[in-house]
């Protein structure tokens, strides 16, 4: 599985790093969200289906 | 269960309907809107449209259109639970074996004498673009109201030069955030040319045809081009409130769960609510039920709505921890502002860390010591660490 952010949509509402912190993460002066890691397992997928369905401006694809 | 209807088509009705779908409800799902449009979203009216970096379409909500018969620019009328039917305002009947209540809120107007035009709400995109359409370069705006929503539109103004005066009865703007975050972000306002008539109230407006200014109940007269009233909101409750249902300031009151509770204080098996129309019992509201009016309430109610209607009662599960956390963010100018917890609980408030210059802002909210709530300004990575820790319920 892929994940990207469309960084123009993205406003750093951290929604997802709630959802899944291993995937996701924000600085304090972050104007988008850091993808720790963009290539997870399938482990990961229940979160980030999750942090999909969270984020305020859908920002967050999955791809595979 | 074949045949869902969801009263309201805002935020709430439209993640329902997909939440239905995801949860592989195959029945007809019916989505009864007195809005012209689909379902759209309200944020970034008083940011990104009113600032025209984005057009109506841009407001659509995320996702895929479930598969829905719609009944737009039709009004529910009324509730009759006994017959499970919703009455339209034609006269229509729409027949349900399961219900969401999810309609919302509308502006609250201005109940005195006012010119024929020139005043203004925002709530929705016809307000929205009448009120854009109503400001020119040479435009004096004031703006009754420094909630959110009045501050954001300020904001937005001033971004382009325009005339901006804020007026409320409240000592500082946003109240609901305390006088520390009040105090602070009526310097950023200043500091970007808003000027505020703070502690003092509106007697009424002067001009026949159209606005020609606001008069302050001290006598001062504010001249004015263009008014908006952003003095809240009240709950589209009309419909409802007939059935019997539980209510608390015209808001429907639903168990953890969302489910509808009636006025003997049962649950409603095959009623749900959600978002800025429903109360729902909070751990920091001592346990009654509260109308949390933000985004993220509403998406985490319609999501745990959908699941739940599915289901028989006794297996219906409560908000997660983590969905229970209020969140509510908003933008003006730089700076972003967010809030985790429940704010209206709070009875004292601590600066945790500060940069003027950034500028920045971490307060705390405490209820007899407790920790309920935290606002950040541009300190987007603390109000996440918030999140977390508010998620995990107060020791009883
Ligand atoms: C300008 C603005 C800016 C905002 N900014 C933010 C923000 O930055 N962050 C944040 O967290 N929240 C913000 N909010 C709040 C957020 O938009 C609301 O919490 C959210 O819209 C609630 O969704 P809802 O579906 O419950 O209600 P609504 O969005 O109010 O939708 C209800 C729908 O039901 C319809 N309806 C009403 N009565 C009837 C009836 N009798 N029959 C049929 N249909 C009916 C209404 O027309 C409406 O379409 C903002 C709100 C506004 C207005
Ligand atoms: S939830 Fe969406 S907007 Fe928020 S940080 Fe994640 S991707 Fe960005």
């Amino acid at each position: 599985m892929k994940i990207t952010v469309d960084t123009d949509l993205c406003e750093v509402h951290g929604d997802c790093v709630v959802a899944a912190p291993d995937i996701f993460d924000i600085g304090e002066d972050d104007d988008v969200v850091q993808i720790l890691n963009a290539e997870p397992g399938e482990e990961y997928r229940k979160a980030i289906v999750q942090a999909v369905k969270m984020c305020p401006v859908a920002a967050i694809r999955i791809e595979g | 269960m074949q045949d869902v209807v969801a009263v309201g088509g805002g935020l709430a009705g439209f993640r329902f309907a997909q939440g239905l779908r995801e949860a592989g409800y195959d029945g007809r799902v019916t989505i009864v809107s007195d809005e012209k449009h689909l379902p759209y979203d309200r944020p970034p009216l008083s940011k990104q449209l009113l600032a025209g970096t984005y057009t109506e379409e841009q407001c659509a909500l995320p996702g895929d259109a479930p598969d829905v018969t719609w009944v737009m620019g039709r009004r529910a009328e009324r509730l009759d639970r006994e017959r499970r039917v919703v009455v339209l305002d034609d006269g229509a009947e729409v027949a349900y074996d399961g219900l969401l209540i999810a309609t919302g809120r509308r502006a609250r107007t201005w109940n005195g004498p006012m010119p024929a035009s020139g005043v203004h709400t925002l709530r929705d995109l016809e307000d929205t673009a009448a009120f854009r359409s109503a400001i020119d370069a040479d435009a004096k705006v004031v703006i009754v109201g420094a909630g959110f929503i009045g501050c954001e539109v300020a904001a937005t103004l001033r971004k382009e030069g325009v005339s901006v005066t804020v007026v409320d009865v409240a000592a500082y703007p946003m109240p609901v955030m305390g006088s520390e975050v009040g105090a602070r972000a009526a310097a950023i306002h200043e500091a970007q040319g808003v000027r505020f008539r703070l502690g003092r109230g509106v007697a009424g407006f002067e001009g026949e045809e159209r606005v020609t200014g606001v008069r302050l109940e001290d006598g001062e007269l504010l001249e004015a081009t263009v008014v908006l009233v952003a003095v809240g909101s009240v709950p589209n409750s009309e419909w409802f409130e007939d059935a019997g249902l539980s209510m608390d300031r015209s808001v429907v009151v639903c168990d953890a769960t969302c489910t509808v509770i009636d006025a003997s204080g049962q649950p409603v098996p095959e009623i749900v609510a959600a978002g800025d129309i429903a109360a729902w019992p909070h751990h920091h509201g001592d346990g009654a039920a509260v109308c949390i009016e933000h985004w993220s309430n509403a998406r985490d109610m319609a999501d745990l709505a959908a699941v739940n209607l599915l289901l028989p009662i006794s297996d219906r599960s409560p908000m997660a921890a983590t969905a229970s956390v209020p969140t509510f963010w908003s933008d003006q100018y730089d700076v972003k502002i967010k809030s985790a917890g429940f704010l209206r609980a709070a009875d004292s408030w601590t600066i945790v860390a500060e940069d003027p210059e950034k500028p920045s802002l971490l307060v705390e909210g405490h209820r007899n010591g407790e920790l309920v709530g935290a606002i950040a300004f541009n300190m987007n990575r603390s109000i996440i660490g918030y999140q977390r820790q508010l998620a995990a319920p107060a020791p009883s």
